[in-house]
């Protein structure tokens, strides 16, 4: 009970707090909250487009395709409230996939060493590119750039760039396969996985480890001085990238098969994915959820313009244009916002929570005077 | 006091070889291990030919590493310029399509554009406040997408002129990289001895404090972002004339945003801003060169190649990374002395250290 002290004040009981349709509306109106509005926007579009996807099964399935991209961008999330990067990830998912394809074959009795293998792997990985960030005081953008050069230059050394075996079906159904369900007919397990990732990060979010990361990303400095181990807390947010790499990857060993390539690009897609559902570079700031909204609302847009007819050569066009749009859309409210002063920094209320609920610190005896 | 009688000589002697000392002396060691490993190979690292090679490879990342450095000076970063390169070559090999008369207008073309994508990624960095990071992507993926849509594999041709330039040389050095160095040394007059450059330095170094010292922090964002695209734009330029044709793919082969700003980190460069040198990027390229080099001659797998890049990208920048934290302190202390951007750009910083002392008695 001794960590719980300073929240309840404001979250359990306050008077003057806003009701829950305003503090919605509020929240919507921040950039963690539009990215939401534009998914469920864009997905009704997909649909619109494609009627036979409202088909609940259909629509799994359209969804599970995206848990990949998703679940990397969960574990860079980590990473860029910790105030760095990781360009690393999508050389980890290369690495992984060509483990797991050369190692398992066609032995199902391989797959669990392997797969201990793997993480084992990834927590190599995570460890030497935290430690380097923090105890080497190397940039995390050069980290995990050299580490990004090592690890997919080992990958196609070692499969001299073309594709590999695919591993045993068994393994590969976790990418691939699915639970049949009374309700909802078909149920992938990639959305299994998917939502499991995405309990355990919102879960770590809000435990100590959570709330001192953003912390450290905001204000390095005031976390090591208030006595929180801010080389750990990195160290750790590397950690969950690689782990989330390789869970994206056993994934794609199902979904798209064994290619040192297969990750190619999943780094800046992350990133961009983050960026949209307003996380803030630098550190700091930002919802987890709504970064994972940020990678469904990218791959449904994808989906979209598919449907539509773009060709796929301007894919990183609409990539670049979202991002730029989205960005600037923030940009020109907060100047806005800011223009009074400029120096001032918007006053926030909840650690993580971005500029969600707005402080009620200008009206909070209205209620009570009334 | 408390100052002068935490640092131990060691520290002092250390911290008084300044950043970009540190930079050839890693340049050193890389050579020294390189010739050892060549030699033990039964081969020679510095023949003529080797060397000549080894000055021709450093071109083409060399010009895309002197934008990068004023982009990373400001405060800023660019991952536009491999895809910009790329722009350049496909403009300016189809603008000239081999013709002799197409050779200004096809360079022309290429380096326009270039130079107004840059600038248009320097405004939104500097009036909208986007990220370097995150607008210069952005920039970088509307051009992807433009030239994978645009273009199928190779375009155009070099005119005449233009790949006898490539192929030229005065000497031992090949007459682009010639002209990469005479940029070089017109940047590092720009950054040390102009004002645009001392305000550069100034918004990099902290753009609050520099807004409230009078100086438009926009400007300097949008000029060192425009000389960006400029210099990726030449470096698109120096590789039609060596190819003899444009390639849409040529930049993102070449890894030249990554690389880039690499190259420059391993120059001593704060990827937060305003420290850095244009001395210490060709260091941080000649180190890439001459691994490289040294590979070449040993033949070994281009895959494994990367992964060396990778090992030397961050043992590099480890053994000076951990100086970054008192460079920022005597960079406080010594700015009542001589100018903050000679201590970090003009010069290696050197000169400083005495002075410092002699402050703090």
């Amino acid at each position: 009970m001794t960590g719980t002290v300073a929240e309840p004040a404001v979250t359990r009981y306050d008077p003057s707090r806003p009701p829950l349709a305003k503090r919605l509306a509020a929240g919507l109106a921040t950039p963690g909250g539009i990215v939401w509005v534009l998914l469920v926007a864009l997905l009704v579009a997909v649909v619109v487009y494609n009627p036979q996807l409202a088909a609940p099964e259909q629509f799994l399935r359209l969804i599970a395709r995206m848990a990949p991209v998703a679940i990397v961008a969960v574990g860079q999330y980590f990473v860029l409230v910790s105030g760095e990067f990781d360009l690393s990830m999508g050389a980890v998912i290369g690495v992984q996939v060509v483990l797991a394809g050369t190692l398992i074959g066609d032995d199902p009795s391989q797959i669990l060493p392997v797969v201990l293998l793997m993480f084992a792997v990834a927590i190599v990985v995570g460890l030497v590119n935290g430690l380097v960030t923090t105890l080497l005081r190397v940039p995390g953008f050069i980290t995990t750039l050299g580490t990004m050069l090592i690890l997919s230059g080992l990958t196609f050394y070692a499969t001299g760039g073309s594709a590999g075996q695919n591993p045993a079906e068994e393994f590969r159904v976790l990418g691939r396969g699915g639970l049949e369900l009374p309700v909802l007919g078909y149920l992938p397990w990639a959305i299994v996985v998917l939502v499991a990732v995405v309990v355990i990060a919102a879960w770590l979010v809000r435990r100590p480890f959570g709330r001192l990361l953003l912390l450290s990303g905001d204000n390095p400095r005031v976390a090591h001085l208030a006595g929180s181990p801010v080389w750990w807390l990195q160290t750790r947010a590397y950690l969950l990238s690689a782990l989330a790499a390789t869970v994206a990857a056993i994934l794609l060993v199902g979904y798209a098969g064994v290619h040192p390539s297969v990750g190619s690009g999943y780094e800046f897609t992350a990133i961009t994915a983050c960026v949209i559902g307003g996380v803030v570079l630098g550190g700091g700031r930002g919802w987890l959820l709504s970064a994972v909204a940020g990678a469904l609302v990218l791959e449904s847009l994808f989906t979209l313009l598919n449907f539509v007819g773009v060709a796929a050569t301007w894919r990183p066009t609409v990539q670049g244009a979202i991002i730029l749009v989205a960005m600037a859309v923030t940009a020109l409210r907060t100047i806005r916002r800011r223009r009074p002063s400029a120096a001032e920094v918007p006053p926030r209320s909840e650690p993580g929570a971005g500029e969600g609920a707005p402080a009620p610190a200008t009206a909070p005896q209205q209620p009570r005077g009334t | 006091m408390s100052g002068a009688a935490r640092t131990s000589p060691l520290a002092r002697l250390r911290g008084g070889l300044g950043s970009t000392a540190g930079v050839y002396l890693v340049l050193l060691g890389v050579i020294v291990v390189a010739a050892a490993v060549v030699a033990a190979a039964g081969r020679t690292l510095f023949t003529p030919g080797n060397l000549t090679v080894l000055m021709t490879s450093i071109a083409v990342l060399g010009f895309v590493a002197i934008g990068q450095t004023l982009v990373i000076l400001v405060g800023s970063l660019d991952l536009s310029v491999a895809y910009l390169v790329s722009l350049s070559s496909v403009l300016a090999a189809g603008t000239m399509a081999g013709a002799s008369g197409g050779t200004v207008p096809g360079i022309v073309t290429a380096l326009v554009a270039t130079v107004v994508i840059g600038a248009l990624t320097g405004c939104l960095v500097a009036y909208l406040q986007l990220s370097g990071f995150i607008a210069s992507l952005g920039v970088g993926l509307l051009v992807a997408g433009y030239l994978a849509s645009f273009y199928r594999g190779t375009t155009g041709k070099a005119s005449p002129e233009l790949a006898a330039f490539g192929s030229a040389s005065i000497g031992p050095l090949p007459v682009p990289t010639l002209l990469m160095l005479a940029c070089l040394v017109l940047a590092v007059v720009l950054v040390g001895r102009t004002r645009m450059g001392m305000h550069l330095l100034a918004v990099g170094g902290d753009a609050h404090v520099a807004r409230m010292s009078g100086v438009r922090a926009g400007t300097p964002v949008v000029v060192a972002h425009a000389l960006s695209g400029l210099c990726a734009g030449i470096a698109g330029v120096v590789i039609v004339a060596r190819l003899g044709v444009g390639s849409p793919t040529v930049g993102e082969q070449g890894g030249y945003d990554l690389l880039s700003i690499a190259a420059v980190v391993l120059g001593g460069a704060s990827l937060a801003g305003g420290r850095g040198s244009l001395w210490g990027t060709l260091g941080g390229i000649l180190i890439f060169a001459v691994a490289d080099s040294a590979m070449g001659i040993l033949q070994v797998n281009p895959f494994l190649k990367e992964v060396v890049r990778g090992v030397v990208i961050i043992a590099a920048v480890a053994l000076y990374a951990r100086r970054t934290a008192p460079i920022v302190r005597r960079r406080f202390a010594a700015s009542a002395g001589p100018d903050p951007a000679e201590a970090s750009a003009a010069t290696a910083a050197g000169p400083t250290a005495p002075v410092t002392e002699g402050a703090e008695r």
